[in-house]
C-alpha cells in the first residue's frame, strides 16, 4: 500500500482542517474544459456506457470495408495474411447458447474476432480508435457503426439489411457467439489471488525418471538465424553457429535411455546419436563496425578548430577536400601534416597530432578527401 | 584499427591441453584457417585416444615448448599508444565487440513490426537492471518519439474535478524511484504446447526490469478528488494510434501504479512510452500503458480489446478466463541456456532471473539432473517486490548429459509449476501466462538445447 496517500490525507486535514486533499499541489494542473473531456472520453463499454448517437448499414460498412479494411483482414474478414481472423468459426447454435463450441472443441485452430469477443462494444471500441492500421480515429460514428454492422453479417450474426444504432446494439449484443464464453473465477486478477497449480518443493528422489516430452522441432532448427551471433564470442559460454541436435535428431525415446542410464566417461553408458566429439569451432567472432572517419574527426576534437564545411581556425574539411581534389599524393601529405604539423598553405599553423594512431589519422584523412569525391 | 582486429581469433572448446602450445599460440594469433581447424580435429582424436586408454598428455611435457602467451609476452597497441579524449562519445555507447546482444524478433511470430515484438537478450545480460536500450519492445500500432511539450494527461471520469496535466506538472510532483519487472502476458507463449523456439531470448526475453521515477497513480486520483466509494477501476489509455487501453483495479492503482517518466536515471527510451507511461508492477506489461494520456475513474472494468478479444486464456472445455493480470512466480536459467554451448568440462556459474507478480522472491531451487534432484540456490541483493533477482549456483560439469533446471518459490509459498501440472489446468490454447520450469537438456558435447521434460 503506498503510504504517500494517507500522508496527503493526513496534512491536508491537519493544515486545512478539511477532508479534501485538492489543494495539496497548488499551481499543478488544472481543470479540464468540457470540451476536451469529450474529444478524449471515446471508450465505450461493454454496457454501451459510452457509445455515440449514429447508425450504419450493413451496405455502407460493405463499401467502407471494401476499400479501407480487406486488404488486411481480407473480401470475407477472414484472412490470415497480416492479422488474425475476423470471421469464422460461430455457428447459429453458438447465438443461441452465447458459447462458441469451436473454442470447446478446438475445430478452429485460429480463433477469429467473432469467436472470441463477448462484448460487441469491444468491436465498436477497437475500430473507432484505432482503425484502420494505417490510419486509426479517422472514420466518423457512424462509419464506425456500419463496419461493425458489415463484420457482424459477414459472421452470419445480422441480415443484410440491417442498419445498426446506438439504440438496436444492446440488442445485437445478446445475439453475440461467445457472449457467456468469459469467467473471472480465477486467481490472477488480484495481486493477492491464489494460483491454479500446486507444485511442491521437493529437494530428493523427486521423480524416478526423466521423460522427455518435447524437443526443437526441425522447422525452429534454423528459422532464428546465427545463434552464434546472438551470443558473446568469449565469456563462459558460446553460442553454436548450427545446433548439432538438430542435425543428429535425436529422438524422445533415444534420449529418455540416454538421460535415465548412468554416464560413463568413456561413452559407453551412453547411446546418445548425438554425441561426437568437440571439433567444431564455438564461437563466431562478432561483426565489429570500426569508427568512421567522419566521427573520429569529431571524437579526437578536430572540429574544434575545422568546421566540416567552414573555416573556425583551421580551413573547413570541404575546403581541404577541394583544394586536393584529383591529387594522388593528397593521402601522403595531409597524413604528413596531421602527424607532423604544418604551415603556409592556410592561414595559421596546424600543430602536429603524432599522438594519434596513425591508423587513425589515415582512417580521418581519407574521409576528408572523400568530401569532394 | 588496425584489420586483424576485425577478426579476432576464434576460441574454441574442447578438452584442456588437448592441443600442443604451438598450434595453440598460432591460433591464438592467426585464428583458425582450415589447416589448423583440420589439424584440430585430428588432436582431438587422438587425445580422446589418449584420455581413454587411461593416460594424458603431462604439464612438464608442455611446460617444455611453452615459453608465456603472447598476449602477456609482447606490448599491445592499446598499451603503448594514446587513447581517445573525454566525451569523444558524449552519449557512451557499448564496445563496438559488443554488437551480438541485441533485441531481435522472433521471425514468423507476427506478420507487422508494428504489432510485434523484440526480445530482450537474455541470454548475455547480468545482475537485474535491463539495459534501456536492450528492454524488450512490444507495440500494438507502432512507436511515436513524442514531444514531450505537447504531451498531456487528463484525469477524469468519477473524480471531483477533472484535471489536465503537462509533463512540467508531473515533473513537479513528488517522485518516486522503483525498480519493477515488466514482463508481456505472452512472455513464453510459444511453448505451450511444445518446444518452439531455440534460446532463452526467445523463450523468455519479453520481460525486462528497470528503475522507473514518477508519481504515484495515487496522487494524481487524490489531487483530482476521485469517487472513494464507486471508483472501483481505472482505464489507462495510451497516445499512440492504438489508443491501447487497459483496465486497472483500484486496489492496484492505489497500491503501488507510478505514472513513470524517468527509466534507469533518464528519461524515459521512446520504445517505452517516452515522455510519460504507466507502470503496474507485478501485472502482465499491457496494462504498463505507454505514452499514457488519459486516467479514467469507473465503477466498472471497461472490456477493452486488449482484456476481451486478446490477452485472455483460453481454458480447456471453451471458458476464457478473463483478467488474468498478475504474473504469476517465475523462473529461467539465462546462462547456460539454450543454443549456447559449454566450452569445456569443469566449473560453471549456473545463473538466472527469478520474479513474480505477488510480491518478493523467497528463494530458488536449481536442478542439473532434469528434476531429481534439486540444490537451493544463492539470491543475490537487492530483493525487491516485484522486481527481477538474481540467482547463481555453483556447477561443475564433469561431461555428462544434463537437464538444467529452475524453480522460484515467492513470499506467499507459492511453487513455480511444472510444465505438466500448468497444462492440467489450463490445456495448451491458452497463449498467455506460461510460467512453466525451463528445462535446458545439455548434451555430453556441450550443447545445450529447449527440451520439456516431466
Amino acid at each position: 500500500m503506498y503510504k504517500l496517500t494517507k500522508v496527503f490525507i493526513i496534512i491536508s486535514l491537519s493544515a486545512l482542517g478539511l477532508a479534501s486533499t485538492a489543494h495539496a499541489f497548488t499551481g499543478i494542473g488544472r481543470t479540464a474544459t468540457e470540451k476536451e473531456i469529450s474529444a478524449w472520453d471515446i471508450d465505450v463499454r461493454a454496457d454501451f456506457k459510452g457509445i455515440p448517437k449514429g447508425s450504419g448499414s450493413v451496405a455502407q460498412g460493405n463499401l467502407i470495408w471494401d476499400t479501407k479494411c480487406a486488404s488486411c483482414h481480407g473480401t470475407f474478414g477472414e484472412s490470415m495474411e497480416v492479422f488474425g481472423p475476423i470471421v469464422g468459426g460461430t455457428t447459429k447454435e453458438d447465438m443461441k447458447a452465447g458459447h462458441v463450441l469451436a473454442l470447446a472443441d478446438g475445430s478452429e485452430p485460429k480463433r477469429s474476432t467473432l469467436m472470441k469477443v463477448s462484448s460487441l462494444s469491444t468491436i465498436w471500441d477497437y475500430i473507432n480508435r484505432a482503425m484502420p492500421w494505417n490510419a486509426p480515429k479517422t472514420l466518423t460514428t457512424d462509419e464506425v457503426y456500419a463496419v461493425v454492422a458489415y463484420i457482424l453479417n459477414m459472421g452470419d450474426i445480422l441480415p443484410s439489411n440491417f442498419v445498426l444504432t446506438e439504440k438496436n446494439i444492446a440488442e445485437v449484443q445478446k445475439t453475440m457467439p461467445n457472449r457467456n464464453g468469459m469467467t473471472k473465477d480465477h486467481g490472477m486478477w488480484k495481486t493477492k489471488g491464489k494460483g491454479d497449480t500446486n507444485n511442491i518443493a521437493c529437494m530428493k528422489d523427486c521423480i524416478k525418471k526423466v521423460e522427455f516430452t518435447s524437443v526443437l522441432p526441425d522447422y525452429a532448427c534454423d528459422a532464428h538465424g546465427v545463434i552464434a551471433e546472438q551470443n558473446r564470442h568469449f565469456g563462459a559460454v558460446r553460442g553454436e553457429d548450427k545446433l548439432l541436435a538438430c542435425d543428429t535428431h535425436p529422438n524422445i525415446e533415444e534420449l529418455n535411455t540416454a538421460y535415465n542410464t548412468p554416464y560413463k566417461s568413456d561413452g559407453n553408458g551412453t547411446k546418445l546419436a548425438v554425441s561426437f566429439a568437440m571439433t567444431k569451432p564455438a564461437s563466431v567472432a562478432p561483426v565489429i563496425t570500426e569508427t568512421s572517419g567522419l566521427e573520429m574527426l569529431k571524437q579526437n576534437k578536430c572540429t574544434a578548430c575545422h568546421g566540416m564545411a567552414k573555416k573556425i581556425i583551421g580551413p573547413g574539411f570541404a575546403d581541404v577536400s577541394a583544394k586536393y581534389k584529383n591529387d594522388p599524393g593528397a593521402e601522403a601529405h595531409l597524413i604528413g601534416v596531421v602527424t607532423n604539423g604544418g604551415s603556409g598553405v592556410w592561414d595559421g599553423t596546424m600543430p602536429p597530432h603524432g599522438h594519434l594512431k596513425a591508423a587513425h589519422i589515415k582512417s580521418m584523412v581519407q574521409s576528408i578527401l572523400a568530401i569532394s569525391k | 584499427m588496425s584489420n586483424e582486429l576485425k577478426k579476432p581469433g576464434r576460441i574454441i572448446r574442447a578438452p584442456e591441453n588437448f592441443i600442443d602450445a604451438s598450434l595453440s599460440q598460432a591460433i591464438s594469433k592467426d585464428g583458425l584457417n582450415e589447416t589448423r581447424r583440420d589439424f584440430l580435429r585430428k588432436s582431438f582424436v587422438a587425445a580422446s585416444a589418449v584420455v581413454a586408454g587411461g593416460a594424458a598428455l603431462t604439464k612438464s611435457a608442455m611446460a617444455a615448448t611453452f615459453e608465456g602467451d603472447p598476449l602477456i609476452l609482447n606490448h599491445t597497441e592499446y598499451d603503448q599508444t594514446l587513447g581517445l579524449p573525454v566525451a569523444a562519445n558524449p552519449y557512451g555507447v557499448p564496445s563496438k565487440y559488443e554488437t551480438n546482444l541485441v533485441r531481435r524478433e522472433s521471425p514468423g511470430l507476427t506478420q507487422v513490426g508494428g504489432a510485434s515484438v523484440a526480445f530482450s537478450p537474455l541470454q548475455g545480460l547480468f545482475g537485474i537492471i535491463t539495459p534501456s536500450g536492450l528492454h524488450f519492445e512490444r507495440h500494438h500500432q507502432g512507436w511515436q518519439d513524442m514531444d514531450p511539450t505537447k504531451h498531456r494527461l487528463m484525469v477524469m471520469g468519477m473524480v471531483k474535478n477533472p484535471k489536465v496535466y503537462t509533463i512540467d506538472d508531473i515533473m513537479r510532483l513528488p517522485s518516486v524511484s522503483r525498480m519493477h519487472f515488466i514482463e508481456c502476458g505472452a512472455n513464453t507463449a510459444t511453448e505451450w504446447g511444445n518446444v518452439a523456439v531455440p534460446t532463452v531470448q526467445y523463450t523468455h526475453g519479453m520481460i525486462s526490469c528497470s528503475e522507473f521515477t514518477g508519481v504515484p497513480l495515487s496522487v494524481l486520483l487524490d489531487d483530482c478528488g476521485f469517487d472513494k466509494k464507486n471508483g472501483k477501476f481505472v482505464l489507462a489509455e495510451g497516445a499512440d494510434g492504438s489508443g491501447m487501453t487497459r483496465t486497472i483495479s483500484m486496489e492496484n492503482a492505489l497500491d503501488d501504479v507510478i505514472v513513470a517518466y524517468g527509466m534507469n536515471g533518464e528519461m524515459l527510451r521512446p520504445e517505452n512510452g517516452y515522455p510519460l507511461r504507466l507502470v503496474v508492477p507485478g501485472v502482465q506489461g499491457v496494462s504498463s500503458v505507454k505514452w499514457l494520456r488519459r486516467i479514467e475513474v469507473g465503477d466498472k472494468p471497461f472490456d477493452a480489446k486488449d482484456e476481451v478479444s486478446h490477452y485472455v486464456d483460453l481454458l480447456p472445455g471453451g471458458m476464457t478466463r478473463q483478467f488474468t493480470s498478475v504474473q504469476e512466480s517465475k523462473s529461467v536459467i539465462t546462462t547456460p541456456s539454450g543454443g549456447q554451448v559449454l566450452i569445456g568440462k569443469g566449473f560453471y556459474n549456473i545463473t538466472g532471473l527469478a520474479w513474480t507478480g505477488r510480491g518478493k522472491i523467497k528463494r530458488v531451487d536449481v536442478s542439473t539432473d532434469g528434476g531429481r534432484t534439486w540444490r537451493t540456490a544463492r539470491l543475490e541483493t537487492p530483493v525487491l517486490s516485484k522486481a527481477l533477482t538474481r540467482f547463481n549456483i555453483d556447477w561443475v560439469w564433469d561431461g555428462s548429459p544434463a537437464i538444467l533446471q529452475s524453480r522460484a518459490i515467492d513470499d506467499t509459498g507459492y511453487v513455480q509449476p511444472k510444465i505438466n501440472q500448468l497444462r492440467a489446468v489450463r490445456g495448451t490454447k491458452s497463449i498467455y501466462h506460461n510460467n512453466a520450469i525451463q528445462s535446458w537438456r545439455v548434451a555430453d558435447f556441450g550443447e545445450v538445447t529447449n527440451v520439456q521434460v516431466n
